[in-house]
């Protein structure tokens, strides 16, 4: 047996030196983590939220009130250009209907210069020369305006990606530990939070739109049409926050007086004279400005506090607010203005978001999962290996060396990938402790079949492992197969165990195979044994 | 030393003698699961049908309210919910499906939750909220369809990878006993109405990897057999492949069953379905690759002659692969 060379052994035993050193960061505890000096290399595994506890979270992108809002604006806008870009354009039967925005222009001379405005109010999407709406003339007067497909999923995309990054913004302000923020597929997002027990907070400051904005109440409507929420042309009926407080609406202007947009900064605060809890905003210079100007138009006038479409609070304008500060009040908790606050300085979602799924693991039943499948590793782990020992002597010992150096180097190769253990996982683990005895149970019969056919020692050794190797190689394939298929289609806990499948699978033929064989064959060299026990 | 060996190296045990009898009974069961699997259908977890799941551990080993906490439930206007002691005596899961309306409205699927959580531990003392899943219809369908694609595909992948290595009869035979054994787990489930959720999705993947690996391990036996005894016939080859590797096989399948039923006896709730698919899995992969997968091959008419044509490249590029040398 010369196939094991010297170099070769050496080669290995770095190799599996290495393994084992970079599974012992795992191993440790964070105080201990600590310790180490900072010039080794020290990957931990991650544990999956179902072990460290914590939130998780599916949010997806309202994709249908998107496009809704998108097309409300495009109107809006349509709208404004025929009356302030240029001469003015009498349009008629504006709708927004059936996924378009349609009109009809009065005067046939215009039809022309009013297509050309609505074009110019489209952008050009992607490399093609296509735009994000398509304008057609249809039916001699009527112009219809329709999103393109490219157009949509553009901005869908965009707004989904501004999302993400909004509420990671917002995540990051409630100061949790290592949070997890990934954008998934086109429409979702994907919050997981360790070490978080409510996620109630969480939620609502995610789902929360931030979308917050300063309109005039339009005080010379009917009241009777605001307590039955009805608006006239140019207005809107907005329902209060607080709908238990006050019955009916509140008739707003549409045109937005200041917006989030301009804020530079949100902060909780207290009345002095009441000392209501309120939430002190700082505008930029161009919001500031706005709403001095306004406000200085309108004293004694009610304006509106809008949040996420419902009116928090519609105040009289006592005196102009210059130099850029207000304070909106509400019937906040010290609580909930802390988080509107956050979710003001973040920035308004551009897209509606929905949580979709969401699971909670409390930290205590998180770490009874680590003890417990833990301790199911060891016991599993010593029981086989005894059984082992017992049936194959030498060569059991071989295997349970082997076994033993299979589970750091899935626990080295997982902290070097950065792979989350989760409880299914340390499923997986004691899986792979039987199935990695397999392989070896496989050779050292084969070896006790060939010796039975009166081969000679190192002959039986081996055919052996040549004969044996062929079915560990196509029952590990297979397995990698269904592990990787898992990999790809399942998700949380599943992928959590299929990486601890895959892994082990690649790692448990190395040793049980490759490792087992060098131990056998500088056995054979060194003693040169004049029988083989097994 | 003496060793020991579970398997006397005369053992010649006459295992396709009861094939017909054997085929016979698979079928039957199988039939049975399927019918069964039809008609009483799974326990679904949240994964599949959506919904919430709320776990929760009462004070100290006080038995769970179940009762009361049912009236409690129903006291907040949430209907069909289930409450079932899982684990220890004071634990308790409540299951809530999901309801048409909540099903286009996800933030009032979450509320649904939000206010047992807190109507339990306004109500009762030293309870702890152990896990809350809440996972929309819309999830759940994609969860489902993903882990349907994934046992399908595998299976597939699977029988076209023994194909190419053996020939299409074992292909057939191992598609078989993998569908046997798929057929047999979803049986058991519908029997039981242990929850099904992803976590048996993941058993499931498992059990056809370790079903495939005695299937694989009896094969690879009957391909050297038939190359090696050209004269014999094919039942007594079968008989001998599967004697030959017999102690591999307990010996295998006892290692695998030490871990699971430790797993079952000491590891965490949660994964009891799991394991037990598993545990089921060992025995029927067991069985199905000794019944299921080798007589098949008898009726597809695998003989001495059907490794013939590939002899001397197929060989070679076989030895070249493996890892021995």
């Amino acid at each position: 047996m010369n196939d094991f060379p010297t170099w070769k052994v050496w080669m290995l035993t770095a190799l599996l030196v290495v393994g084992v050193l970079l599974a012992i960061p795992s191993l440790l505890t964070d105080a201990q983590r600590e310790q180490i000096p900072d010039f080794l290399p020290q990957p931990s595994i991650n544990l999956g939220l179902d072990l460290s506890g914590g939130v998780h979270i599916l949010l997806e992108a309202q994709t249908e009130e998107f496009e809704d809002q998108r097309l409300q604006t495009m109107s809006d806008r349509i709208e404004d250009s025929m009356e302030d870009d240029g001469p003015l354009i009498e349009i008629g039967s504006l709708s927004r209907s059936g996924g378009e925005v349609s009109f009809t222009v009065r005067d046939e001379a215009q039809l022309d210069d009013a297509m050309e405005r609505v074009r110019a109010l489209t952008q050009p999407v992607g490399f093609t020369g296509e735009r994000d709406f398509s304008v057609e003339n249809e039916d001699s007067l009527q112009i219809v305006v329709r999103p393109t497909e490219t157009g949509t999923a553009e901005a869908v995309n965009t707004a989904v990606e501004t999302a993400t990054e909004v509420v990671r913004a917002r995540i990051d302000e409630l100061g949790t530990r290592e949070p997890t923020i990934i954008r998934q597929g086109s429409e979702r997002i994907v919050v997981q939070v360790p070490g978080l027990d409510s996620p109630e907070s969480l939620m609502s400051l995610l789902g929360r739109t931030a979308s917050l904005e300063f309109r005039m109440v339009n005080y010379d409507a009917d009241p009777n049409m605001a307590l039955a929420c009805q608006a006239p042309i140019g207005s809107e009926a907005l329902p209060y926050a607080n709908q238990q407080e006050t019955a009916g609406c509140v008739i707003v202007q549409r045109r937005v007086m200041v917006s989030g947009d301009q804020l530079v900064n949100a902060q909780q605060g207290f009345d002095q004279r009441t000392g209501e809890v309120t939430v002190n905003l700082t505008f930029d210079g161009p919001g500031g400005r706005a709403f001095g100007r306004v406000t200085q138009e309108n004293v004694g006038r009610p304006f509106a506090i809008i949040l996420d479409g419902e009116v928090l609070s519609a105040p009289n304008i006592n005196e102009p607010i210059l130099g850029g500060n207000a304070q909106i009040t509400g019937s906040f908790s010290v609580q909930s203005a802390n988080e509107l606050a956050i979710a003001l300085r973040s920035g308004r979602l551009p897209v509606e978001l929905a949580v979709i799924e969401d699971r909670t693991v409390g930290a205590e039943i998180g770490e009874e999962g680590v003890r417990l499948g833990g301790l199911a590793g060891m016991i599993a782990t010593v029981a086989v290996m005894t059984f082992m020992f017992i049936t194959y002597g030498r060569f059991g010992i071989y295997s349970n060396i082997a076994l033993a150096l299979n589970l750091f180097l899935i626990l080295a190769i997982m902290a070097m990938l950065d792979a989350t253990l989760t409880l299914p996982g340390i499923a997986g683990f004691v899986l792979t402790v039987g199935a990695a005895v397999d392989a070896n149970v496989l050779i050292n019969e084969r070896i006790r079949e060939e010796q039975r056919r009166g081969r000679k020692i190192i002959d039986a050794v081996q055919t052996g492992y040549k004969e044996a190797s062929r079915a560990i190689f196509d029952a590990n394939i297979t397995n990698f197969i269904g592990g990787a298929l898992m990999f790809s289609f399942g998700s949380g806990p599943v992928r959590g165990f299929a990486v601890v499948l895959v892994v082990g699978i690649i790692t448990s033929v190395f040793t049980a195979v490759t490792i087992t064989r060098m131990m056998v064959s500088v056995w054979i060299k060194n003693k040169r044994p004049k029988e083989l026990v097994i | 030393m003496r060793l020991l060996k579970l398997v006397p190296d005369t053992t010649n045990i006459q295992f396709l003698k009861f094939r017909n009898i054997a085929i016979i009974f698979s079928i039957i069961l199988t039939v049975a699961s399927i019918t069964l699997t039809a008609t009483r259908g799974l326990n679904f977890g949240v994964d599949f049908a959506g919904g919430q799941m709320i776990q929760a551990t009462f004070a100290d080993d006080l038995e769970a309210p179940v009762t009361e906490l049912r009236e409690d439930i129903a006291a907040l206007g949430i209907e069909g919910a289930s409450i079932q002691r899982f684990g220890d005596e004071n634990q308790v899961s409540i299951r809530m499906r999901v309801t048409e309306g909540a099903n286009d409205d996800p933030a009032l699927a979450n509320e649904v939750s939000t206010r047992v959580t807190q109507m339990m531990q306004a109500e009762y003392e030293g309870v702890r909220i152990d896990s809350v899943d809440s996972v929309s219809g819309k999830v759940s369908d994609e969860l489902f369809r993903a882990g349907a694609l994934a046992l399908g595909l595998a299976m597939i992948a699977i029988a076209l990878y023994i194909w190419l290595r053996f020939e299409w009869q074992f292909g057939v035979g191992a598609l078989f006993a993998l569908f046997h054994d798929v057929a047999l787990t979803f049986g058991f489930f519908a029997l039981t109405q242990l929850e099904f959720n992803l976590n048996i999705v993941a058993a499931l993947l498992t059990i056809i990897g370790y079903s495939l690996n005695d299937t694989i391990v009896v094969y690879d036996r009957i391909r050297e057999n038939l190359r090696k005894y050209r004269k014999m016939e094919i039942v007594p080859l079968l008989d001998l492949s599967v004697n030959e590797t017999l102690a591999r096989t307990v010996m295998t399948s006892l290692t695998m069953a030490i871990a699971l039923v430790v797993l079952i006896w000491i590891g965490p709730d949660l994964l009891f379905g799991f394991t037990t698919a598993m545990l089921l899995g060992i025995f029927v992969g067991t069985y199905s690759s000794v019944y299921m997968a080798a007589p098949i091959l008898i009726w597809l008419k695998v003989g001495p002659d059907t490794f013939v044509p590939e002899e001397t490249g197929g060989e070679q590029k076989i030895h070249k692969e493996g890892y021995g040398r």
